[in-house]
């Protein structure tokens, strides 16, 4: 890092305490927290993106995944649902499953011709009647039951912080489905390929109710050990004192004090993370990746798989943004598969990326707290732009109202154009590759 | 009397609404196709194109409205629809100038010219909702049917019905009116011709004197009219949703890569295939089946092969199981 790069984290630090200042500190940690993880997200893309070159559009439907692994980790296992239809649903699963490979290995193992093509095709479509059945009836029979409050299989009941890892590895296994058959073709085609993949796990989460309860949202996720609740600090009265000793109520001080342990955890997995990019990074594997991205044909002629690497580096970047995912969700306390929107999930991150230096680990961080505070910002400014534009109208004015009104969708114009802006006179973004 | 009651059902809730789907999904397609063709790289911003172009019909035909012009039976938005497309070619070449045409000068990795157009995608999608919002507005009027249930059930006699609106018919006649206009464009006019040289091999029609920014303009205003006709008969069909428009760029990319990415026949193959894929599959098949089956065998269920959430889900498979065992498209596309 050169001092340049230290003072631009300084700036966004400054920028952040500046809003604990001039808003609220409450907003300065909601700012800080999501930076930390749009942090982590950003890292995940840029080393597909800048080790590699590979473009993923479907970070949404990744972080979705690590989302889900929240509810099937940490959520206590729901005992009526699993005994009227768990095992059924599982075996389901498993039946859909066993059609796919069995399609696989009939593909594999018999001579190309009609024949093949015509078992195989046999295989699916017997196979899934049968999936459809069997899965069916248990589906059913799980989400009768007690739908207001459960209707869902639940998990594992394991510690939160589980679910971190295995975001990542659910992240991991959606990206080798997709890395298998899209990469080694032309790079567009992973674009559409991913695209695809994260508006369909999006609309899984929505409507199987029996794995995370859809649309009706998994609520009161369990907190990490370590992460008191509000309440709990506000009836301590040790905790009482010491915030009255800073002049704090103890509302306030308990909302603040559990925001500061989550930016902690968080940090330790930032930290982490960036230590493990840098390292891989600046090894012999970290330059065998740029040579195939900057000449994948040379690269190909010194004897690399460049297909099997990207697939590597995609399954690895797509496993961290799960990560992420399970730590965002894990924050909220809740899944609700209806926030996960492609612009705020996978187009932001892309800007984080671009904007911060594509291919510098610490320019993907930088971009992740900027275009975070950037994008909680707009909002007000933008409002704020538009009252002072809107002033001289008279009110009542037909254009006054709706340029009030539209003031929310500044924050998407904004990112175009600083998306566009970076890229036309500083492709090389905030902190560049080194 | 009941096998003909069956087709009459599938009729009405497949073929009739796949077909016009399907017209749809092929004229976004065709845009797709030929930006990639010409311009090489996947432009991300398609389905917002087509939602600003919709956009300006939308405020033209309301503005007709108010000031009582009115097309007789059909909707007066096809009435907007020149003047759409005009507005639309303005902001498509004021983008080229003003975005693409540094990267293209530059010689650009096409990858960087699809980040560029993500970047075009964001500002037109905050173009749009800061316009118009982001909600729903229905801006069909005239006829609502050619043929009403109703109707039909009186002229034939049987217990089906089939409907068949306004929007559809008028999606398919504009649909083959405008590839008909396309293709002879495209093979008889010396523009058309230079088009097609400049796709096939770039520095050979360099050579033969075509002027290459002449092309590209070219391109973006024929893809300007047919994004702006794609997305207004959609929205004369369905309902006009900025987000809709943005989701609709899945299965248009899917319509062109299944037929071959850069290859026109391929893309109007792919959207229908698309199409009558989707609404196949997520059709609830109870009611055709009650009339072929005999009683005793009456399915109790919808018969439904997916739920109709699932849409997204058709499409996806396809291009994957396109780009498994056929990654050029059915009909052979470019493999840039």
């Amino acid at each position: 890092m050169t001092r340049r790069d230290a003072l631009l984290f300084v700036f966004v630090g400054f920028l952040i305490i500046g809003t604990g200042f001039t808003q609220s500190w409450n907003s300065a940690l909601l700012i800080l927290n999501m930076g930390l993880i749009s942090a982590i997200m950003a890292l995940g893309v840029n080393l597909q993106w800048g080790l590699a070159g590979l473009f993923n559009v479907g970070v949404m439907g990744f972080v979705a995944l690590g989302g889900l692994a929240t509810v099937i980790t940490a959520m206590p296992a729901n005992a009526e649902e699993w005994s009227v239809g768990g095992v059924r649903v599982l075996a389901g699963l498993l039946l859909g499953a066993g059609t796919v490979i069995a399609a696989i290995m009939v593909h594999q193992k018999l001579p190309a011709g009609r024949p093949r093509t015509l078992t195989m095709l046999a295989t699916l479509i017997g196979g899934f009647f049968l999936f459809r059945f069997v899965f069916d009836g248990g589906v059913e029979a799980v989400e009768a039951v007690n739908p207001a409050a459960t209707g869902y299989l639940g998990g594992l009941g394991l510690p939160i912080l589980v679910a971190w890892p295995v975001g990542g590895l659910l992240a991991a296994g959606a990206a080798w489905i997709i890395g298998k058959t899209a990469l080694g073709l032309r790079s567009d085609y992973l674009a559409i390929a991913t695209l695809g993949i994260a508006e369909i796990i999006i609309a899984v989460m929505k409507n199987e109710d029996w794995l995370s309860r859809g649309v009706k949202n998994v609520v009161g996720l369990p907190r990490p050990t370590g992460v008191p609740y509000e309440i709990d600090l506000q009836e301590d009265a040790g905790f009482v004192e010491t915030a009255a000793g800073l002049g704090l109520d103890p509302a306030t001080a308990s909302t603040l004090y559990v925001k500061l342990v989550y930016a902690a955890l968080f940090a330790i997995v930032l930290i982490i993370l960036l230590f493990l990019a840098q390292k891989a990074l600046s090894s012999p594997w970290g330059r065998m990746m740029r040579a195939i991205r900057d000449n994948e044909v040379a690269a190909e002629a010194m004897g690399k798989d460049v297909t099997a690497r990207h697939l590597q580096v995609f399954i690895l970047g797509s496993a961290i943004c799960g990560i992420a995912g399970a730590m965002m969700t894990t924050l909220d306390g809740q899944l609700t598969p209806t926030g996960y929107q492609p612009l705020r999930y996978t187009f932001l991150i892309w800007v984080m990326v671009i904007v911060g230096g594509s291919g510098n680990n610490f320019g993907s961080v930088l971009g992740g707290f900027l275009i975070w505070f950037l994008w909680v910002q707009v909002e007000p400014m933008g409002l704020a732009l538009m009252q002072l534009i809107t002033a001289g109208m008279s009110d009542g004015f037909w254009l006054k109202q709706h340029l009030i009104d539209s003031a929310a969708h500044m924050r998407l114009l904004t990112m175009g154009v600083v998306l566009l802006l970076v890229l036309r006179f500083s492709p090389r973004g905030l902190i560049p590759e080194r | 009397m009941d096998f003909l009651n069956a087709i009459v059902a599938f009729a009405n809730f497949v073929l009739v609404p796949g077909t016009a789907y399907g017209a749809q999904l092929a004229l976004g397609a065709l845009g797709v196709t030929l930006i990639y063709g010409i311009l090489r790289f996947s432009n991300f911003a398609h389905g917002d194109t087509m939602a600003i172009g919709t956009m300006f019909v939308i405020l033209i035909t309301w503005g007709f409205q108010s000031v009582g012009i009115s097309f007789g039976p059909l909707p007066t938005a096809l009435l907007a629809l020149p003047f759409g497309i005009v507005l639309t070619g303005l902001v498509l070449v004021g983008t080229d100038k003003v975005v693409y045409q540094f990267y293209r000068q530059r010689k650009v990795k096409p990858v960087v010219l699809v980040m560029v157009s993500l970047g075009v995608m964001f500002i037109m999608n905050g173009l749009t909702r800061f316009i118009i919002g982001p909600d729903d507005q229905r801006f069909a009027d005239g006829e609502r049917f050619i043929i009403s249930a109703r109707n039909f059930k009186v002229m034939t006699g049987l217990d089906e019905g089939l409907a068949i609106k306004t929007t559809q018919g008028i999606t398919v006649v504009t649909a083959v009116i405008v590839v008909a206009i396309l293709f002879w464009f495209l093979n008889k006019t010396r523009t058309g011709k230079s088009m097609r040289a400049y796709s096939d091999n770039e520095d050979l029609a360099l050579l033969s004197g075509i002027n290459p920014e002449r092309v590209v303009l070219y391109t973006w205003l024929i893809v300007a009219a047919l994004a702006t006709v794609a997305g207004t008969l959609y929205g004369l069909d369905k309902s006009f949703k900025p987000f809709t428009y943005f989701q609709l760029l899945l299965p248009i990319f899917a319509a062109a890569i299944v037929g071959g990415l850069g290859n026109p026949l391929g893309a109007i193959a792919g959207g229908f295939v698309i199409a009558f894929s989707e609404v196949t599959v997520t059709y609830a098949f109870k009611k055709v089946a009650t009339y072929v089956m005999p009683e005793a065998l009456a399915p109790d269920g919808l018969l439904q092969l997916m739920s109709t959430d699932y849409k997204f889900a058709v499409s996806f498979s396809i291009l994957i199981i396109v780009l498994l065992f056929k990654p050029t498209g059915l009909l052979k596309g470019q493999s840039v």
